[in-house]
């Protein structure tokens, strides 16, 4: 298998290190000089540039979170003169202002390089279509695919996101053998190629790149199943590049986090405390490389782990296992912890449902109400009611000792969940606190 | 003798009974007979129609959960005894019966049943000269 660039995805730990640390010092002077907000943060701290040596020293450095990049909108964490930002993107903003990235030349060049990385780890060559069916636009992951795609040499074909008969036309007729979209527009994707009885022979599609959303190790094998590819998953957040902070392999055992661009490191999102390799907890990462807005331990809210052990493609860069929930989707049930990804999980083991499903949260008398929607498979849908309540039954059991939780299930017809063509919306809260 | 009955899956949802009768109404599709199993989320709507292929298409494109099903159907006097009787021949050779409904043609009722060996019952049935409808009679009453 290739490797785009042998020389930093292979190289020795040490020699990475040494390379980090410089980069760190560069990247902490020049937001102690350019960022006002960096500088106040370092000086509460009694940090100056000159304290920060070697990567070791990252553990003295405050955290960033989203809020500081809103507080500080649109442009006020930029650490170079509006001159030097050819490109602006900004996350869609649900929660309140949206936050807002400027890239330099330089930050543009890097990005299209991790994004040459990730689309050679995935298989792809100059040799391949890839259909970009991610939203172009603010949104990052229209464009990110876009350059990677171009510096690899493949055909680009810049669909963007929806319009699903026009994805099966180009996909069909232009023998599209890449799609890079959300895995829940992938899914969307396989049911629409059955509906229209395409026949899957006359495709080429080989190869899937997904991310953007959380999804299980269940959906990839329904995925490939389903589409007849091999489903790689990407990672990466506006606020650090976009996609290409990290991406699969081949082999799907993690995935390798560009850390000569991006540094993680995995705290105890209650204490802070970095956490010891090998452990779960939230990942964080500073950017070592960029121009435009250098984030210095961003909270990125997503659960994960790090592994740094040799991988079997040859990369030396650590993996991050698939993200396992957001530390901020965490719903509080009854006092427990609860990931939507936990139920999604047990659904996807379950043929007879489509992992199709939305979960309600509401508070009746002080206490917290779980319902949990889901769609019946169309093939397993018999005439029979005792069927039926068998199922929901049997759901509402496995749930129970997978979660700990009670769980009210409800059987919806299919389709009447809005399937997303960017990120899905699995959480409906209705509390009030 | 084997009649093909299509189920339908809804959410117990105003307005969804109506949608699908519309579907078909617009089609000219004629309804036989109509029977609605509930509980409190959902219910099954069973209905035999004068196209049972042509109805399942259509409920398809219009996004319905949709299966055909066999049923069997049986003419006899609208009396409660021979309703019993049927059930009894059926019971006395372990032939369960998982649902039935009938409707009044006439002097007489029609009664549809799903059991669980549909070619069993029919046999059983014949044997007894039981009047039994096939798919061309019902969609003419």
């Amino acid at each position: 298998m290739e490797i785009w660039n042998r020389h930093f995805e292979c190289m020795s730990r040490n020699e990475l290190k040494k390379i980090q640390g410089e980069r760190l010092r560069e990247t902490v002077e020049r937001v102690y000089f350019n960022v006002p907000y960096y500088r106040h943060r370092l000086q509460e701290a009694g940090l100056g540039p000159e304290d920060i040596q070697c990567i070791e020293d990252i553990t003295r450095l405050p955290y960033t979170s989203k809020n500081d990049l809103r507080d500080n909108y649109p442009f006020g964490m930029f650490a170079v003169p509006m001159s030097e930002i050819v490109r602006l993107h900004a996350s869609s903003g649900t929660t309140g202002k949206p936050t807002v990235v400027g890239y330099t030349r330089n930050d543009i060049s890097v990005w299209s390089e991790v994004m040459a990385r990730t689309l050679t780890s995935a298989g792809a060559d100059r040799n391949d279509f890839i259909q970009i069916a991610y939203g172009y636009g603010l949104f990052t992951g229209g464009l990110g695919l876009h350059y990677g795609g171009e510096k690899i040499g493949a055909s680009v074909i810049p669909v963007s996101g929806g319009n699903t008969n026009r994805q099966l036309q180009l996909m069909h007729d232009f023998g599209t053998t890449v799609l890079a979209c959300t895995p829940s527009y992938a899914l969307f994707l396989a049911e629409a190629i059955k509906e229209n009885r395409i026949n899957r022979n006359e495709l080429k599609l080989r190869i899937g790149v997904f991310g953007a959303e959380p999804w299980t190790e269940n959906m990839r094998k329904e995925i490939e199943k389903k589409l007849m590819i091999k489903a790689i998953d990407i990672f990466g957040l506006s606020e650090v590049i976009g996609p290409g902070v990290a991406s699969e392999c081949v082999e799907q055992e993690g995935l390798h986090i560009n850390e000569d661009h991006f540094y993680p490191e995995i705290i105890d999102p209650e204490t802070l405390v970095v956490l010891p390799e090998g452990s779960v907890g939230e990942l964080v990462f500073t950017t070592i490389t960029k121009e435009g807005l250098p984030l210095i331990r961003y909270r990125t809210r997503d659960l994960t782990r790090l592994n740094y052990g040799k991988c079997k493609c040859g990369r030396t860069l650590v993996r991050m296992a698939k993200c396992l929930g957001r530390s901020d989707d965490m719903l509080i049930i009854r006092g427990i912890n609860l990931f939507p990804s936990q139920i999604e999980t047990v659904l996807l083991e379950m043929s007879e449902i489509k992992p199709h499903y939305r979960i309600i949260v509401d508070r009746v008398n002080n206490l917290d109400t779980l319902e949990l929607q889901v769609e019946v498979d169309e093939e397993f849908f018999q005439d029979k009611i005792s069927q039926l309540q068998n199922l929901r039954g049997k759901l509402q059991e496995n749930l129970e000792s997978s979660i700990g939780l009670g769980i009210k299930v409800t059987l919806v017809e299919p389709k009447t969940i809005e399937r997303s063509e960017g990120k899905a919306k699995h959480v409906i809260d209705k509390r009030k606190f | 003798m084997i009649i093909n009955q299509l189920s339908v899956f809804l959410e117990n949802k105003s307005g969804r009974l109506t949608e699908v009768l519309e579907v078909l109404g617009k089609e000219n599709i004629r309804i036989t007979a109509l029977s609605v199993a509930d509980t409190t989320e959902f219910g099954i709507l069973r209905i035999i129609v004068s196209d049972p292929e042509r109805a399942r298409t259509l409920l398809k494109e219009h996004l319905f959960t949709v299966n055909i099903t066999e049923v069997i159907s049986v003419m006899a006097p609208d009396e409660a005894k021979h309703y019993a009787r049927i059930l009894k021949i059926l019971s006395d050779l372990d032939i369960s019966v998982e649902y039935t409904y009938a409707f009044p043609a006439g002097k007489k009722s029609v009664i549809v049943l799903r059991c669980s060996d549909n070619e069993k019952a029919i046999k059983a049935l014949k044997e007894h000269e039981m009047e039994l409808l096939k798919g061309s009679d019902l969609y003419k009453i």
